[in-house]
């Protein structure tokens, strides 16, 4: 957008730098500043939990600031967090990582996976992703003077990644390969068979991997024989030395504006990581790290009682849609559900829009997260049991009006 | 309230709403409709679930009433303890909850009233009169912040962005 110059010198709006120009406006910020607008609406949109982050971590953090504990720590991360880090990831993805090197505690998974692209992309270089996605993803590849290419992920296949289509998406140019499972926004888990054979792909092509773990605690159907359990890329043959862990506390802890996250990787990641982190933000908050140990050392009955609860509004929400008659698959995990809204004949943006304006209740349009989310709109369930019936009974008025 | 206890989670979902239909209660705990039903008269006959009540906010339902909590004095008896006398004490209408406690007095008592005036002729010629009791001390509700876990006019909302990615 370029204004006319009066005269003095060209306006700010032109000085912007062009990679920035061309990242292209948030497909989720329009609709966000149109439910803002509108009073009233039960959201299906957000993206967080709806629990405060629990009282013992909060009183934790209190207590330090009443200590006084308000001074920079180390650019790593407190070593007694990286220490934790390390038990918990060795302990639940079955990893082990050394907390003084191969370990760094970032202001969110958001900022790690920024560093990890500035620390290893070159201009020009590839990253191979998963669309629908989150949001972040390609625009962070972009920032980092990379490529993002997106590998569209099917509804005939529960949204999982499939081996052969990350194949068929690798160039010369390919240096990474990112995968997210459970996934923003549709809920999908990834198959052990498939997530091996991409493991494989991986190591003959001699790539990297980068696994965004944010939703792994956050897991359903656990006593069911046929549902396989969590399994981490990196504990895959060949792929610890080639893979950047990513996790943080945002979701299972419900510590989103706490912004905590960590990566672990080889040595020499997370050094390079390491020394742009130094330099941007030198370390994350030093009571949200506390928060953060606190998590770790108590927090765990805390996380499994929000899980539960997840679960069971998961349960509901997929019994209504399914009465309601818009077909949806069963999300192994995250707090998202991905209604197939096509029998509707309206488009995402427009059965989001509509079903806003003509019932006040919010859901995101499925192609916020890429073009093959078309056809679909993410619903969050992460919300109160009477809201959730509230905001489904206006879902069943709008389809039964559009179909 | 952490609920990792050992009570049934239908229980506590029953505790949160109790208006839950039981197509609901199965989506949310993970059973079946028909066995809830049948659990939930289970219990009932049994006396796990003594009754279903809506937990009221007392003054916006415009209520004058009083409540005070009477710390009582027992004395116990032999081959019973305190329990005969809680007993005759928990019949009476205008006593709405009743607990043996530990420390520095034996028992609970909370009580109703149309004012105070009812309460203290309640404490004078009902309760203080039984047999067996020594002592009452009684303090007046004066406001609810809090009952049965439903916090009272204080800020529940969703202060969650209405979209975020």
């Amino acid at each position: 957008m370029h204004e006319a110059s009066n005269g003095t010198g060209k306006s700010p709006s032109d000085r912007i730098s062009k990679l920035v120009e061309d990242i292209p406006r948030s497909g989720i910020r329009d609709f966000f500043e149109l439910v803002q607008s509108k009073g009233d609406v039960i959201s299906l949109g957000v993206g967080e939990p709806d629990f405060a982050t629990p009282w013992h971590i909060r009183e934790a953090m209190i207590f330090s600031l009443e200590k006084g504990q308000t001074s920079y720590t180390s650019n790593l991360g407190m070593p007694q967090l990286r220490d934790l880090i390390s038990d918990y990831v060795d302990d639940f993805f079955d990893v082990r990582y050394d907390p003084n090197s191969e370990v760094i505690v970032t202001v969110g998974v958001s900022e790690a996976l920024d560093l990890v692209f500035r620390a290893l992309l070159d201009p020009g270089d590839e990253v191979i992703y998963h669309e629908p996605c989150y949001v972040s993803y390609s625009p962070s590849v972009v920032m980092a003077h990379g490529k993002a290419v997106a590998v569209a992920t099917r509804p005939e296949d529960d949204f999982s990644l499939r081996a052969s289509d990350v194949e068929a998406a690798i160039t010369d140019r390919t240096k990474v390969v990112m995968i997210n499972f459970p996934t923003n926004p549709t809920g999908a888990t990834q198959p052990r068979e498939e997530l091996e054979k991409i493991a494989r792909l991986i190591v003959e092509r001699d790539l990297l991997c980068i696994t965004d773990e944010i939703y792994s605690e956050l897991r359903y159907d656990k006593n069911d024989p046929e549902v396989e359990d969590h399994l981490c890329i990196a504990t895959l043959p060949g792929m610890r030395e080639r893979t950047i862990l990513l996790h943080g506390f945002s979701k299972a802890y419900a510590m989103t504006g706490l912004r905590l996250g960590y990566a672990c990787a080889p040595a020499p990641i997370v050094e390079a990581m390491m020394k742009i982190h130094q330099y941007s933000m030198l370390c994350a908050p030093i009571t949200s790290q506390v928060a953060a140990i606190e998590a770790l050392e108590n927090g765990a009955p805390m996380v499994e009682e929000m899980r539960r609860s997840y679960e069971g509004r998961r349960n509901l929400f997929l019994s209504r849609i399914e009465e309601i008659g818009l077909p949806c698959f069963r999300p192994g995990g995250a707090f998202y559900a991905f209604p197939d809204i096509r029998k509707t004949g309206l488009t995402s943006s427009e059965f989001a829009f509509g079903l806003l304006e003509a019932e006040n209740v919010a859901v995101v349009p499925g192609t916020a997260f890429g073009e093959c989310g078309e056809g679909f709109v993410r619903c969050c369930y992460a919300t109160a049991e009477n809201k959730l019936r509230q905001a489904l009974d206006g879902i069943e008025r709008f389809v039964a009006r559009a179909i | 309230m952490s609920s990792h206890d050992e009570i049934d989670p239908l229980l506590r979902l029953l505790q949160k709403d109790a208006r839950q239909n039981a197509t609901t209660l199965a989506a949310l705990s993970g059973g079946d409709a028909a066995g809830i039903e049948t659990q939930l008269r289970v219990w009932e006959e049994d006396g796990t679930i003594l009754g279903y009540h809506a937990v009221i906010d007392t003054d916006k339902a415009g209520s004058r009433n009083v409540r005070a909590h009477i710390e009582v004095d027992l004395t116990p008896e032999r081959g019973g303890g305190f329990d005969r006398l809680a007993a005759r004490i928990a019949r009476f209408d205008e006593v709405a909850e009743c607990f043996l406690m530990s420390g520095s007095y034996d028992l609970l008592v909370v009580v109703e009233g149309a004012d105070l005036r009812q309460v203290a002729s309640f404490v004078a010629e009902k309760l203080s009169t039984i047999d067996g009791v020594q002592a009452t001390s009684t303090s007046f509700q004066l406001k609810g912040y809090k009952q049965n876990g439903f916090l009272t006019d204080l800020e529940t909302e969703d202060e969650r962005l209405a979209v975020t990615p």
